[in-house]
């Protein structure tokens, strides 16, 4: 009977941490969304990593995860120090991604998305920071140049990209914790470019320029 | 004598031109973020050296140091670059270029929704932040009466002297000494579980005036040695722990300003409240 209790009173111990990092991490209280290891240390206690994982397996079910941003964003840690967990910033983020039907769903335009993508490879292929003027040059390809100054600010501001005050851009936070770098670049470069007489063979009557 | 003279100057104005010019590529190359390997850094140096015995100005040095770090700092964006190299990011640039410019905006897009997982945020109002809230609102004096409280705190910055807490009645001349000892003690049983407590949980009392005293009187503890501070600045937390023994001042100290003004004080009641 003791031990039933005992076994409750844990279970209870462990909703309540669950509870209260749910509401660290889905409500934004600063400018940036998530928490910071030590914040939630403070929260919900030394054990937070424990309590992560704990809500990590439960929010799989809703297809979401736990994602942790190190500030060594190069080489992440594989066991992270505790030093390192208070330091690094955790966010809940989708686990499986989107299909491009949902786009309209989550507010974006396909321009607007695709000129972020470009923004973003060009920038990591440029080693980590590139001129606006070129990355403006770049969009201006495709998109309308009123709407590549719009993009870009926005883009700037969302956290996806920093521009210091020499106009270079650099990738942001936002970019860091959302975005698997290397799958997008290979992605990129693994997809062929179909030539319009291609396209118009193999599937007639839907020309995409 | 003078012909050598004059052919000296032209020599030393030639290499300030140099000098000049040696400044400029650097620069270009390190704002435009340019191939930082356009640079041939050991003829720049040669030319450094080479021209470095004509220097007797003060000015000419300066600018020989400048060049010499600008050249420094396309070193170590050479670095940098080898580094990037080596990582398993690198692609050729002009691939990338080739293939954004080649794909159309929807293949784009499935490529970047294949490997971009979005942040969950929300934002939504509850029934408790919302009582919150309507507490906050009923408390908030009107704004007319707020203006008029803080309109004495909208002054520069000054330093106060004892003689003018003495004179402003926050302090009398003779009990100086006995509030300190007093908070002294205060401070050590306050600390007595942890070592060390947290700055506004010590300072913070049920009145600014009484708030402001504490503070002023605290900062002589930790000035005279009763006490020091712990700043945990990722954290914003600072903490006071109490000296057994006035301590004895070792190396240079420094001066930390923490800001005692009515808003902050009016958010640490609400917080200790909640």
């Amino acid at each position: 009977m003791e031990r039933g209790e005992k076994g409750l009173s844990r279970k209870a111990y462990y909703a309540s941490k669950i509870k209260r990092a749910v509401h660290l991490l889905f409500y934004k209280r600063h400018s940036m969304p998530g928490a910071r290891g030590w914040e939630l240390r403070k929260a919900i206690g030394s054990d937070y990593p424990k309590i992560i994982n704990l809500l990590d397996k439960y929010l799989e079910r809703l297809d979401l995860t736990i994602k942790q941003v190190f500030e060594e964003e190069a080489s992440p840690p594989e066991k992270p120090t505790p030093e390192q967990y208070d330091k690094a910033r955790f966010y809940v983020a989708l686990r499986s991604g989107f299909t491009s039907r949902d786009l309209k769903l989550i507010g974006w335009r396909i321009d607007d998305l695709a000129a972020l993508c470009a923004s973003i490879a060009y920038i990591i292929s440029k080693g980590g920071k590139a001129q606006r003027k070129d990355l403006e040059d770049l969009l201006k390809n495709k998109i309308p140049g009123w709407r590549v100054d719009i993009d870009l600010n926005r883009f700037v501001r969302s956290g996806y990209l920093i521009e210091d005050e020499n106009g270079q851009i650099y990738l942001g936070w936002r970019t860091r914790a959302e975005v698997d770098q290397k799958k997008l670049v290979d992605l990129l470069l693994k997809t062929e470019i179909e030539s319009p007489a291609q396209k118009w063979g193999n599937h007639p009557g839907e020309y995409k320029f | 004598m003078i012909k050598s003279m004059g052919k000296k100057r032209s020599i030393v104005k030639k290499a300030r031109e140099d000098l000049q010019r040696i400044i400029e590529t650097c620069k270009s190359v390190e704002v435009k973020g340019l191939d930082p390997y356009l640079v041939d850094v050991e003829d720049l140096i040669r030319a450094i050296r080479e021209y470095f015995p004509n220097w007797e100005k003060i000015e000419d040095l300066c600018l020989d140091t400048e060049a010499l770090n600008h050249i420094a700092s396309i070193v170590k964006m050479q670095g940098e670059w080898v580094k990037n190299r080596a990582t398993a990011l690198y692609r050729d640039p002009f691939l990338i270029e080739e293939k954004i410019s080649g794909l159309p905006l929807e293949d784009i897009v499935e490529i970047f929704l294949e490997s971009w997982r979005p942040i969950v945020e929300f934002e939504q109002l509850t029934i408790n932040s919302f009582s919150e809230a309507l507490r906050y609102w009923s408390e908030l004096s009107p704004l007319s009466e707020r203006w008029q409280r803080i309109g004495f705190t909208k002054t520069d910055l000054q330093t106060v002297t004892h003689e003018d807490v003495v004179k402003e009645g926050f302090l009398s001349s003779e009990s100086f000494f006995e509030d300190l000892e007093s908070l002294w003690r205060e401070l050590k049983e306050a600390a007595s579980v942890k070592g060390k407590v947290e700055y506004w949980d010590f300072i913070g009392s049920d009145t600014y005036e009484e708030t402001v005293k504490r503070a002023y009187l605290t900062s002589f503890l930790i000035t005279y040695g009763y006490a020091i501070l712990e700043i945990h600045h990722l954290e914003e937390e600072i903490f006071i722990l109490p000296n057994e023994k006035p301590s004895e001042k070792k190396g240079e100290s420094i001066s930390f300003p923490i800001s005692i003004n009515f808003e902050e004080w009016v958010k640490w009641r609400e917080e200790r409240k909640a």
